[in-house]
């Protein structure tokens, strides 16, 4: 069968049914009470939740063969807990594990493919895979009966709260904690700031085991996961580095061509009747991202434009905006670098908010739903502007949906800022080779080449109108896609076999893509 | 062109090829290559190279291409150089007023 996008679809993969994805806004098919797998507690006075070791907490959990165990990825590349975790449980021998992190990063000194090669793990569900798993996956060096299910951020607590992800325990990581789990990420010896991902997890999860490196005193203040949520805390040397989370996604650029790309995305926004006094943006932890974070405080400055609220992954290029007074609120999922980490406990107008609260349409509301400009990294666009922000074009796993196809289609207008072309490789392409983020979401592609427009987005005639006014270059995406192979030469597309090792979920739980195995040279 | 002594042209910089090209005699051409675009372009690649072999007249040569994803002007220039250093000629540029 085949979804909106034409894309060619299996019926079922294994036990899991897709569900084909059939445009933006669609209702997700469930609409009973939220879904949870919490217990009543009964807890006195003199009681502690604090356990010696992570095996006794493993062990107190009731962790068994079978279930689904979650992190969150807030210390990204410098996270050491997952790995903590793992070693213990494989140790003890529990198998056949879901694993439910929000997302997986290259983590140091921690292999995932072992522990899906030994059997501690045999499904996974996350954001993305990248790294060495991904790409054994993908060339079928490890082969896992059930396919990996990707998911953008906002729909994690949707498939939680619909039931369709059962968390039976949730190990999360916090810079503070008190004897009773009141917790946070925002003080202690290594904060990574906003535990937004992990708010869902201790509110729908059956156990929840709070791991930290700083006991505070009765009452941890501030308090980010309550004490009631949470059953076991366990203190450990290090949960992780925070001066690696900076590393993996966010960094500053120097090169010229970026620069000149993030110049002219924040141009586009500034270009823009919507950019005035209450505007938002989310503009993310890319090279180009943080490049066009810098442009456009710079504009925002000269022409006294305040911002109601910047979302998402904070860097502290949008940090320094808020100290500019540039914008009133910055509401934070995720802290992405260790300046952005500590910046909740020193601001007022800097929040911590619940990953569901950022991203997820499928409940009482979300941020998303307000913003006016959201700029997006992406690994290639094609000539209907779908976006693939999780496989290269030779068929490595090399990013993670991240919030990226929720801030397309919560921001008024959505800017994809990509060079047309990558070393040999053309990132402006005739089919992605996985979409990640379906093209009518996108508003429009930014490239040092020029500007296209996507004609069939919603704002598409009043962007137009303004980009008009500008010495902005403006061209139509099969113009960049025959510039960039002409520079490179045509691909030889890659041919892949019929197994499917990924699909990849919509913000509704419908199906936009899968990812099949790569048939490798004989 | 005949070539005399083994040569390298190019850098493992992104973007950038190298080159070791190496007298064969008897042994006609013979190439290795290793590539990051390998599946898309490895094709395109050793194409680029026959053709730059063949228009300099060059038939017996052991060439080794570490490809870091280098465009087919990059792999072009860097293919030329590499077989004048192996045969220490000097590059012809009346050569070029015959290309179309």
């Amino acid at each position: 069968m085949r979804n909106q996008l034409g894309i060619e679809l299996p019926e079922t993969v294994g036990a899991y049914q897709v569900r084909p994805y059939m445009g933006l806004d669609q209702d997700q098919p469930y609409c009973g009470c939220i879904v949870s797998q919490r217990k009543a507690g009964h807890t006195k006075a003199g009681d502690t939740k604090l356990l010696p070791s992570i095996e006794d907490a493993i062990l107190a959990s009731g962790l068994k063969d079978g279930m689904t165990i979650s992190f969150h990825h807030s210390f990204r590349e410098g996270d050491f807990t997952v790995g903590m975790v793992m070693e213990v449980i494989a140790r003890l021998g529990i198998r056949n594990l879901v694993f439910a992190p929000s997302a997986v990063v290259n983590l140091q000194g921690f292999r995932l493919s072992d522990y899906v090669k030994n059997g501690t793990i045999s499904r996974i569900e996350a954001s993305g895979i990248r790294g060495e798993l991904g790409d054994a996956l993908m060339s079928g060096e490890i082969q896992m009966e059930h396919p990996v299910i990707l998911r953008p951020h906002g729909a994690r607590p949707r498939a939680i709260e619909s039931g369709e992800l059962k968390i039976d325990v949730s190990f999360i990581a916090a810079s503070a904690s008190d004897e009773f789990g009141n917790c946070t990420g925002q003080i202690g010896k290594n904060p990574c700031g906003s535990l937004g991902y992990s708010f869902v997890d201790a509110h729908y999860a059956a156990k929840v085991v709070v791991i930290t490196d700083t006991l505070v005193d009765y009452p941890c203040c501030p308090t980010s996961i309550s004490q009631q949520y949470v059953d076991y805390v366990v203190q450990v040397d290090q949960i992780g580095d925070p001066e690696k989370i900076g590393k993996g996604a966010a960094r500053v650029t120097k090169n010229p061509r970026d620069l000149l790309i993030a110049q002219r995305a924040a141009q586009v926004i500034t270009a823009s009747r919507l950019y005035k006094n209450g505007y938002s943006f989310q503009t993310g932890a890319g090279a180009i991202s943080i490049a066009c974070t810098k442009f456009l405080a710079k504009t925002s400055k000269e022409r006294q434009v305040t911002a109601s609220f910047a979302l998402g992954g904070i860097t502290a290029a949008i940090l320094e905006m808020y100290d500019e007074g540039l914008v009133k609120t910055l509401a934070c999922s995720q802290s992405f670098d260790a300046a952005a980490a500590k910046a909740i406990y020193d601001r007022p107008g800097v929040v911590e908010i619940d990953n569901a609260d950022y991203a997820n349409p499928y409940s009482k509301g979300c941020y998303l739903n307000h913003l006016t400009f959201g700029v997006l990294a992406a690994l290639e666009v094609d000539t209907d502007f779908n976006v693939n922000i999780l496989t290269g074009s030779s068929g490595q796993m090399m990013g993670g949906l991240g919030g990226g196809p929720d801030v397309a289609a919560g921001a008024d207008i959505s800017i994809v800022a990509l060079p047309i072309i990558r070393g040999r490789t053309p990132s402006v392409v005739k089919r992605v080779f996985t979409c990640c983020t379906p093209g009518e979401s996108v508003a429009c592609v930014v490239t040092q080449a020029g500007v296209a427009l996507n004609p069939k987005h919603k704002h598409y005639a009043m962007l137009k109108a303004d980009l008009e006014k500008t010495n902005l270059k403006i061209v139509s995406i099969q113009e960049l896609q025959s510039l960039a192979e002409s520079l490179t030469g045509t691909p030889k597309p890659i041919p892949t076999t019929d197994r499917v090792v990924a699909v990849v979920e919509y913000r509704d739980g419908s199906v936009v893509d899968v990812i099949r195995q790569i048939k490798t040279e004989p | 062109m005949k070539l005399i002594k083994p040569a390298i042209a190019g850098t493992l910089e992104s973007s950038d090829i190298q080159i070791t090209i190496a007298p064969n005699p008897g042994q006609g051409i013979q190439i290795e290559l290793e590539s990051v675009v390998k599946a898309q372009f490895g094709d395109a690649i050793l194409d680029t190279i026959h053709q730059v072999l063949q228009q300099m007249d060059v038939t017996e040569a052991d060439v080794r291409l570490v490809d870091k994803g280098a465009l087919d002007c990059v792999i072009r220039a860097r293919m030329q150089c590499a077989i004048c250093r192996s045969a220490q000629q000097p590059y012809n540029w009346a050569w070029e007023d015959n290309t179309p």
